[in-house]
This record gives C-alpha cells, structure tokens and sequence, in this order.
C-alpha cells in the first residue's frame, strides 16, 4: 500500500508538469480551435530566453517577467505574420504550418544555445516538501503555480469583459463580429497568452527535465493527451488530466511487469484511449451536439 | 460544427472534390509514365534509388490520402502500418525464404486485417481524438518491435537485413533498376485500382461519411462498415509500400519507423493536396528531396531552412498541389474556348 501512495505521489509531481503544459494547450485551443504543434518549442524558446537574460546578471523574477512580456508579444507576432495570411486556408494545411514552426524554434534554438543540457535555476529551492522523498518543495511550488493560473484565467474568462470577448470569438467567429468583436485581434491575444502561459510551464519544467532544444518534446506529447483526456473545452479539465496522466504513467511503470521506461507512453496512450472510447468527449469537455 | 472534428475531419480541407477532379487527364498521366519509364536509363544507381524510394514514399501518401481526403478520418499511426508491413516482408523473405514479390500481398493482406481491426475502436473517435488515438499507435509500434520474446524474429534493436533481389529471366539490368521497375509496376497497379475504388460505390460512400456523417447515414450508408473499410484499405497500400520500402532499403530496424516518418507522409499530403491522388506523388518528392536541400543550404540550421520551404509552399499554393493542376486545368480550358470563338 505504502508503494501504491508512494507512487501516487511521484505520479502527482510529474503530473504537474504535464497539467501546466496542458492547461497552455487548451488556451490555445480556446482561442484558434487548433492544437498547436509547436507550442512545446515556443515554451522551450521563451526558457532559453530567461535563462539567457539570468547569464547577464538579471535576477530570477525579473527574468521571469521580462520573458513573459517578450513571449506574450513574440506570440502575438508569430500570429501576425505567420498565421494570419493562413486564416483562409484548410485546417489541414495550418497543421503543415504548426509543423514547420516547429522546425524553425527547434532548430534555431539549437543553433544559438546549442545542444548540451544546461542547469536551470528554481525559485523554490530542490529540499524534500513537508518531509516526503518523493515531492520536492520545487515540485509543490509548481502545482501551486499551475492551480494559481488556472484560477486566474478561469476569472479572466469567466468575469472580463475581453475574456468574455475571446470567448465568442472562438466558438463563433460570424455572430462574434456582427457584435462588434474584433475576432481576428482576439486571436491574436489568444496566441500572445497561451505564448506566455507555455513560458511560465517552460520555465517551471526546466529545472526538472534540464535545459535543451528538446526538452519539451515528450512533455509536448503528454502535455496533448493530457488535454485531451480532460476535454479540450475545459482548462480545469487540462488541469485534471495532467495530474491523471501523470499518475497513469507511474503506476504502468510500477505494476505492469515487462513495461520499462520504454513502454511508459504507449501504455499511458492507451488508457487515455479507452477512457475516451467511453467518453468521446473527454473527462470535462462539454459534448458537443452536430447540426445536419 | 466542432472546431475539434473540423481540425482533423478536415471538412474544410477537402470540400466536396468531385470524382473527375481527382485524378489526372488521359493525356497528362501517359507523359508523365513515359517519363517514368524512361528516366532510369540516363541517370546514375543512386538517382534510381532515390526515385524508387519516391514512388514508394508516393505510396504510402497516397493511402494516406484514400484515408483522409476520401473519407475524412486523420491518421498519424500510417507509420505502423508501414513497419508492420516492412516487417511482414523482411520476416519472410529471410526467415521462410519467401520470393518477395510474393510478399507484398501478404503484407497487404495482413496489413488490412491490421488496419480493419485498429479502425474498430477509432470508429468511436473523431478529429483531434482520432488523431491523438493513431498518434499512440505510432509511438508504440517501435516499442513493440523491439520487445523481447519478438527478438527472434524481428532481430530487436537490431532489425534484419533483407537481401536485394536480382533481375529475373537473365536480364542484363542492375539490381536497383529492376527494382524500379518492379516497383512501378505495382504502384501503377494500385493506384488504378485506387482511382477506381474512389469511383466505385464504396468510393461514394467513403466521401459521402467525409462530406457529412449523419447525412450519409441517413441514406443508408452503413457508417461504421466503410470507416474501418477505409482504414483498412489505406492500411494495406502503406503496408505494401512498406514491404517495397524494406526490399529496396535492404533493411529493416524499428527506429526508421517512428512518428517522424508518419509526420513526412502527412506533410506529403498536404504539399500534394488532400484528396488529390496525383498530388501524393508530388508531396512524396517533396518529403525526400527537400529536406536534403535544406541540409545542403545550411547543415546547422538545417530544420529552420525545410520549416521556412514548407512555410512558403503552403502561402503559395494553401491547397498543394492541386491548387496549381487545377488553375493549369482552367487555363487551358479557356484558350480553348477563345480558339473557337464565342459560341454562347
């Protein structure tokens, strides 16, 4: 029993990470109705970025803030002038281009940083958390950062005039702008926040996995099912299905025999499959009733 | 409409192609295999290889594109069904010493069954889960090649090696140009028989389920039977492509089929055009030379240089390929009538 908590556990700490890049999938999902491939890769650039400006002496929050800023913008004209122009294309073709930016980051990061693993610092020191092996105080402080978040943009969207705006714009773009809504600008913000919000995952995840161009890929990847497993509608449900995953994932590893670090995934995949085989919809996400 | 069914469904992407608009003109398609059957004799081996692999990775794009841009379910395990088909081919050509032209419908047939089977469970999924669904299977395909009580057939980590057929009945030709021509022959085969399954009954049905779901089944398609039909159909031709892919690389290891591969064949479809079978060969030429050209730019930013060539294909021509055939289509169509004259 004491190996079943102890494993829960680790499963919530990893669970973390993966709910902190779900919960920016989802933002973004909220306000362009695409997944973004290359979100993971836009976390990663914004981490470099702060890990950059600490090299030349800034301190941590400053650093952190400056990178949210610069994120928040780089977001913005990512979508302005690579997106945008692809608003009328097919969604299929919107996915080619996500994969090309991913690409693009990737590679450039690894050109200006370089591919060796690089220490990230962490604002809330590495000891034991309330004596337990198997959180750290670091680990605690990102799943309290995650569940702030979550609370601050469900108010954000719940009770402000421009989440409500975002809102609409997303669900349904033509009566959003026969009400006066900016749609095309309101997307715009969409990938300024969620370029933000995936910094702030990035940078609570680097201290854990380590700095390099590709980090975020497996993380990415959880990240993705993670959301999906919660409903895509439902940043709460992102959160949920972070921590679930993360749980499935150590416990495969634990009780399943035969299944090593290799056999991790698939086997987290397909629990998520079922359960969505079940509920089509995900865990939280709002069914949604087609018109003929 | 969900935005989520929308992204992979992709209703948007392939809106209601017509049947004609599919496929190329007579006229066009006996340039282009004239051209393919006589390239080989003027250029090097290597070139050989490098147009086999083209017509093998077209393959597996077109099946890709029976799957989406026919019947509009997303798939990014076309992986997995690619090394289940490789593997198929180089298990029994080197562990039963089976002729491996008699492969290549065994791991047809197999891939099928394997393919019928995984679209059960998919039938459930749609868009963005169907893709998340596809996406594990391809992330588990090489951990299971390599498991354990597999090793004696699959070599593990290891993979097999698959030795390169001769030219048959005594032909003065070298192994890599046999090897070309066997695999056009069978990739022609396939894609008539695609053009024609696409025009056949279950071809409507496949696009009536794209076009609208409920609607189809209200007209009596029987939803569920031509969904798996599909997988299973475009499972098959990416596991044959799979078997000519083993043979004409020579080896089989199960880190050449990863989700990357399952991510070229997907970019493939959209340079070439969703729904447009030419397209897919166009999209495969794509996915081998121009990563190669953006190594030889720059070796170090190598990925940023094929991210920016993908991003200016996709300004350029949104809808691929096609985009370009289909205005080529429009010009010609009005010379013509200015030739003639106004006729009313």
């Amino acid at each position: 029993m004491e190996l079943f908590t102890n494993q829960v556990l680790a499963g919530i700490a990893t669970g973390a990470i993966y709910a902190c890049m779900a919960l920016a999938v989802v933002m973004i999902y909220q306000a362009i109705d695409h997944l973004n491939f290359a979100q993971g890769e836009m976390a990663m650039f914004s981490t470099f970025i702060s890990w950059q400006l600490m090299q030349w002496g800034v301190p941590y929050w400053g650093a952190f803030v400056i990178t949210l800023v610069l994120a928040f913008i780089g977001g913005i004209a990512i979508e302005r002038i690579l997106f945008k122009p692809l608003a009328k294309a097919p969604v299929l073709t919107n996915v080619a281009g996500f994969i090309a930016l991913f690409a693009i980051i990737n590679s450039s990061a690894g050109l200006i940083w370089d591919f060796t693993i690089k220490q990230y610092p962490t604002p809330f020191g590495s000891a034991p958390f309330l004596g337990s092996q198997l959180i750290s105080t670091h680990q605690a402080g990102m799943i309290g950062v995650t569940l702030l978040l979550l609370l601050g943009l469900y108010f954000f969207f719940q009770y402000t005039l421009i989440g409500l705006a975002m809102r609409a714009a997303a669900s349904v773009p033509e009566s959003a702008r026969l009400v006066g809504i900016n749609t095309s600008w309101m997307i715009a913000l969409g990938w300024g926040m969620a370029t933000a919000i995936g910094a702030i995952a990035g940078m609570l995840i680097a201290p854990v996995v380590f700095l390099e161009p590709n980090m975020m890929g497996g993380v990415l990847i959880y990240g993705f099912a993670a959301a999906v497993l919660g409903g895509l509608t439902s940043p709460f449900g992102a959160v949920v299905g972070g921590f679930l995953v993360g749980i499935f994932e150590n416990l495969a590893g634990t009780y399943i025999p035969g299944v090593g670090n290799e056999l991790k995934l698939p086997i987290a995949l397909a629990l998520i499959i079922s359960v969505l085989v079940v509920k089509p919809a995900g865990l939280f996400g709002r069914h949604i009733v087609k018109r003929v | 409409m969900s935005a989520a069914e929308e992204v992979v469904e992709g209703h948007q992407a392939v809106e209601a192609v017509p049947k004609r608009a599919m496929t190329l003109g007579m006229g066009t398609s006996l340039v282009v295999l004239a051209a393919l059957i006589i390239a080989p004799v003027f250029v090097k081996n290597f070139i050989i290889f490098q147009m086999t692999m083209l017509l093998i990775y077209g393959l597996a794009v077109l099946a890709l594109n029976i799957l989406t841009g026919g019947s509009g379910q997303f798939s990014l395990g076309q992986s997995a069904f690619y090394a289940v088909g490789a593997y198929t081919t180089a298990v029994l050509m080197e562990h039963f010493n089976v002729n491996y032209a008699l492969t290549l419908p065994i791991a047809g047939v197999v891939c099928f069954g394997f393919g019928f089977l995984f679209g059960q469970p998919a039938l459930r999924l749609s868009g963005v889960y169907l893709a998340l669904a596809t996406f594990a299977l391809a992330t588990a395909m090489p951990q299971l090649l390599k498991l354990n009580f597999l090793e004696h057939w699959t070599g593990g980590v290891q993979g097999l090696v698959v030795t390169k057929p001769d030219a048959p009945f005594g032909l003065k030709m070298s192994q890599d140009m046999w090897l070309y021509y066997f695999t056009l022959v069978v990739v022609i085969g396939i894609y008539i028989l695609a053009v024609n399954l696409l025009r056949s009954r279950s071809g409507r049905a496949f696009m009536a389920i794209r076009d609208n779901e409920i609607a189809a089944s209200a007209m009596g398609v029987d939803v569920a039977l031509y969904k798996t039909l599909a997988f299973g159909v475009s499972a098959a031709i990416t596991g044959v492509a799979g078997s000519l892919g083993a043979i004409a690389v020579q080896f089989v290891a199960p880190d050449s089929y990863t989700i990357t591969l399952a991510i070229s064949l997907f970019l493939g479809m959209v340079v070439g055009g969703v729904g447009w079978l030419p397209g897919s060969f166009v999209g495969a030429t794509f996915i081998i030379f121009v990563p190669n050209m953006a190594e030889s730019i720059s070796k170090g930013l190598s990925g940023a240089v094929f991210g920016v060539l993908l991003f200016l294909v996709i300004y350029l021509v949104p809808h691929g390929a096609r985009q370009i055939a289909l205005h080529v289509k429009r010009k010609s169509w009005q010379r013509k009538n200015d030739q003639d004259g106004p006729t009313g």
